[in-house]
């Protein structure tokens, strides 16, 4: 029997060729790897924007820009950032490839609908730009476009929040096409408790991006009607309530902090076990946790508001809430760490790049406990302490869950390895350049220095340097290893299916897949996380 | 929006139906941030409201529940009549809920209409130099109701797509997912209306 030709060889539908064949495909595989080009590109766009913006506040007054660029420029950062990053990274680009595979199926549910998703993510990044260039130039208002500033400022904030409508909908329709795979295309004979961790993260994040997306989605109507047309629904002059858009805003942008999240900790969930060549502890806590913290996290909403004015009951609920959400976290983090224990560890580039994550998503999780108590946050509220946290957990915990999974299922998504030590230079770097980069921010935050602020007080100045010059060395790391990744292409060393001595189905294909995946109907094994035959086949001296 | 594997030997009604429901679920989410403000001002200007619903003409609001609730009616009336092969049926019953749907944006249109003679539209100088609460009354009113007709002509456009389909035979008593879902988006039009007509119309 002749091996049979990968997806890159064969179009689907069939018949399509050259570019066509990218453009139209209904192939999950191909458009992960779709995905993966253009939030690629919007990536490095929002990293340069990020370098710039530090690189004004290394120093006190005016060095590279004026205020009205720095303030488009951090709007930019974080649009883009947040909504074409962090949120479709994992679940768009290894969701879409792996989630069938993982689930022993040939496609998602709705092919062609994943298509239009992919599309829609397009043209809102096609916004993005025209709003970037035409008329009045970007937004300066943050990327939680507060009233009233947004609804009265002369810059495009129409199209962009138009963008971002868009880009939600290309989330939402992506989460309703994997919950409907979940259920109707997984292979029959896998139970619900043989679903690998990652797949059951992506469910879990489904549920969210479907439950919580259409309330931006109303609220960003909201702001282009009240643009339009003035009905005063935020304005207090005619009878409206600003507050009330910060509620709509906040019930989908705190639940979405675990749409980008949870996928990361599916992706942490696959590789510490694969490493430690031992079975994954708290399989079932690990599985409960993602879901509750999709609940729980979804009721938290208002802990972005204690200084607003609302009352101290609401303030005391939601800052339960939101200690409640660390308890879900933390079984995960021991889960992890437990997993580890007595394991037979191999060091590789994915599971550094996953210890670093849970070492900085530690850290992230806890300074979160700082701000969800009410007396603390306070003192700190709209500091560079909140900037830091939410870096350590978006930056430190999905940027790293996405570097570790591009240098995990880089060799099955193209058949060919990198090499490990520019690899591990490069992790190292960009982790130790981002300990240089947030950790001053923190001590600035408790110090007072507000974010989003152009200038600053002398005695910010050294903590502000530091910050930048740790930048430069987190932004080097990160060129280190995507040049190393695209490195091997040149250097086509092939992989092998199964290079890593991992258990789930997607190694148990040819490494770069067959369009429909399986060659073979898949067995499903009775736990995903069962090494014993991997050990045996090590201890023989065979890999 | 309708899957079909593309080999076309595996279709799922069963999953297509999760697909439309997860979708539909999200619009009602959809709706329902535009609810809380309204429970949220209702509460802060419930003499406003009550004033404000006043204003409205329940006869036209009545009229169209009606009107929308027989639209739902007969497009079930529909799937079943195409599911028994009766396909002039089905296809009667398709047009006759489409009228329905022209019948209650006409409503709608004469309704605005006799607002905007009276001086009651989104910065208009009674709303904006009178009342606040009935300023917000009458906004939400315009972006529900406004948010509520769109949907109506989205439905309207699925009906039309489903008619063709039935007419071309592309829909058959074996496939008629489309049709089957197409109903269901428009009973979500109708379902959501059941909630509107009350708070607005009826509000006292």
């Amino acid at each position: 029997m002749t091996a049979p030709q990968s997806f890159y060889h064969t179009s689907s539908p069939a018949g399509l060729s050259g570019i066509r064949a990218w453009l139209l495909t209904h192939d999950h595989k191909r458009l992960g790897l779709m995905y993966l080009a253009a939030v690629f590109f919007w990536f490095v766009l929002a990293m340069v924007l990020g370098l710039l913006l530090r690189t004004e506040l290394m120093g006190q007054g005016p060095t590279i820009m004026g205020p009205e660029v720095y303030n488009s420029m951090f709007t930019l950062h974080g649009v883009i950032m947040i909504f074409l990053f962090v949120i479709p990274a994992i679940p768009a680009i290894f969701g879409n490839f792996f989630l069938p595979i993982q689930l022993g199926t040939d496609d998602v549910f709705f092919p062609r609908l994943n298509l239009f998703s992919w599309y829609l993510f397009m043209l809102g990044g096609l916004f993005a730009i025209v709003a970037l260039f035409a008329g009045d130039g970007f937004p300066d208002t943050g990327w939680t476009f507060y009233v009233p500033f947004s609804v009265e400022v002369d810059s495009n904030v129409g199209l962009t929040v138009s963008a971002a409508f868009i880009l939600g909908m290309s989330s939402m329709l992506t989460g309703l096409n994997f919950v409907t795979t979940f259920h109707r295309m997984r292979d029959r004979s896998m139970g619900l408790m043989q679903i690998p961790l990652f797949t059951w993260s992506l469910y879990a994040t489904a549920w969210v991006q479907i439950l919580a997306t259409p309330v931006i989605s109303i609220t960003f109507v909201l702001v282009m009607v009240e643009r339009i047309l003035g009905v005063g629904l935020f304005d207090p002059d005619k009878g409206g309530d600003p507050l009330l858009y910060q509620h709509l805003f906040w019930m989908y942008s705190h639940p979405a902090v675990y749409i980008m999240i949870l996928p990361g900790m599916g992706v942490i969930s696959e590789i510490i076990p694969v490493f430690s060549r031992k079975s994954i502890f708290g399989y079932k806590a690990i599985v409960w946790s993602s879901m509750g913290i999709a609940i729980a996290g979804s009721l938290v909403w208002a802990h972005h508001m204690y200084t607003s004015g609302m009352s101290d009951v609401s303030v005391f609920v939601f800052s339960l809430l939101t200690f409640l959400v660390a308890i879900p976290s933390a079984v995960k983090v021991f889960s992890w760490v437990a997993t580890m224990y007595r394991g037979a560890i191999e060091m590789t580039p994915p599971l550094l790049l996953a210890l670093i994550f849970i070492y900085l998503f530690t850290v992230g999780g806890l300074t979160g406990l700082v701000l969800g108590a009410v007396g603390t946050n306070i003192h700190v509220h709209d500091t560079h302490f909140v900037v830091s946290h939410f870096h350590f957990v978006m930056f430190g915990g999905t940027g790293f869950a996405f570097f570790a999974a591009l240098h995990f299922w880089w060799p099955k998504m193209f058949g060919i390895m990198y090499r490990f030590k520019p690899a591990y230079i490069g992790a190292s770097l960009t982790g130790i350049g981002f300990l240089f980069h947030y950790v001053p921010m923190l001590i600035l935050g408790l110090q007072g220095m507000p974010r989003r602020y152009y200038d600053y007080l002398p005695q910010y100045e050294t903590g502000n340097f530091l910050a930048g010059f740790g930048g430069y060395l987190l932004c080097l790391g990160i060129v280190i290893m995507f040049v190393n990744l695209l490195m091997s292409f040149r250097q086509q060393q092939p992989a092998g299916a199964d290079p890593w001595g991992a258990t789930t189905l997607e190694w148990s294909v040819p490494s770069p897949p067959p369009l429909h995946n399986f060659v073979a109907p898949p067995v499903v094994a009775s736990f995903p996380y069962d090494f014993t035959t991997v050990v045996e086949r090590a201890g023989k001296g065979g890999s | 929006m309708i899957a079909h594997k593309e080999s076309g030997e595996r279709i799922d009604p069963t999953g297509i139906k999760i697909g439309m429901w997860l979708f539909l679920y999200s619009e009602i989410i959809l709706f329902g941030g535009l609810f809380v403000l309204y429970a949220a001002y209702f509460h802060r200007y419930s003499e406003s409201f009550a004033a404000g619903g006043e204003e409205l003409d329940r006869l036209i609001g009545a009229a169209n529940t009606v009107v929308l609730l027989i639209s739902s009616f007969t497009v079930a009336a529909s799937i079943t009549a195409l599911r028994l092969h009766q396909r002039r049926r089905c296809i009667c019953l398709l047009l006759f809920s489409l009228l329905c749907g022209v019948i209650f944006l006409v409503n709608k249109y004469f309704e605005w209409g006799a607002k905007f003679a009276r001086d009651l539209y989104p910065g208009s100088e009674t709303l904006v130099g009178g009342e606040p609460g009935l300023n917000i009354f009458f906004g939400l009113y315009y972006i529900i109701t406004g948010l509520h007709g769109i949907h109506v002509l989205i439905g309207m456009v699925l009906l039309t797509v489903s008619l063709v389909w039935v007419v071309s035979g592309r829909a058959t008593a074996e496939r008629y997912s489309m049709l089957d879902n197409s109903g269901l988006y428009w009973h979500l039009v109708d379902l959501i209306w059941i909630f509107v007509f009350p708070l607005f119309y009826l509000v006292l």
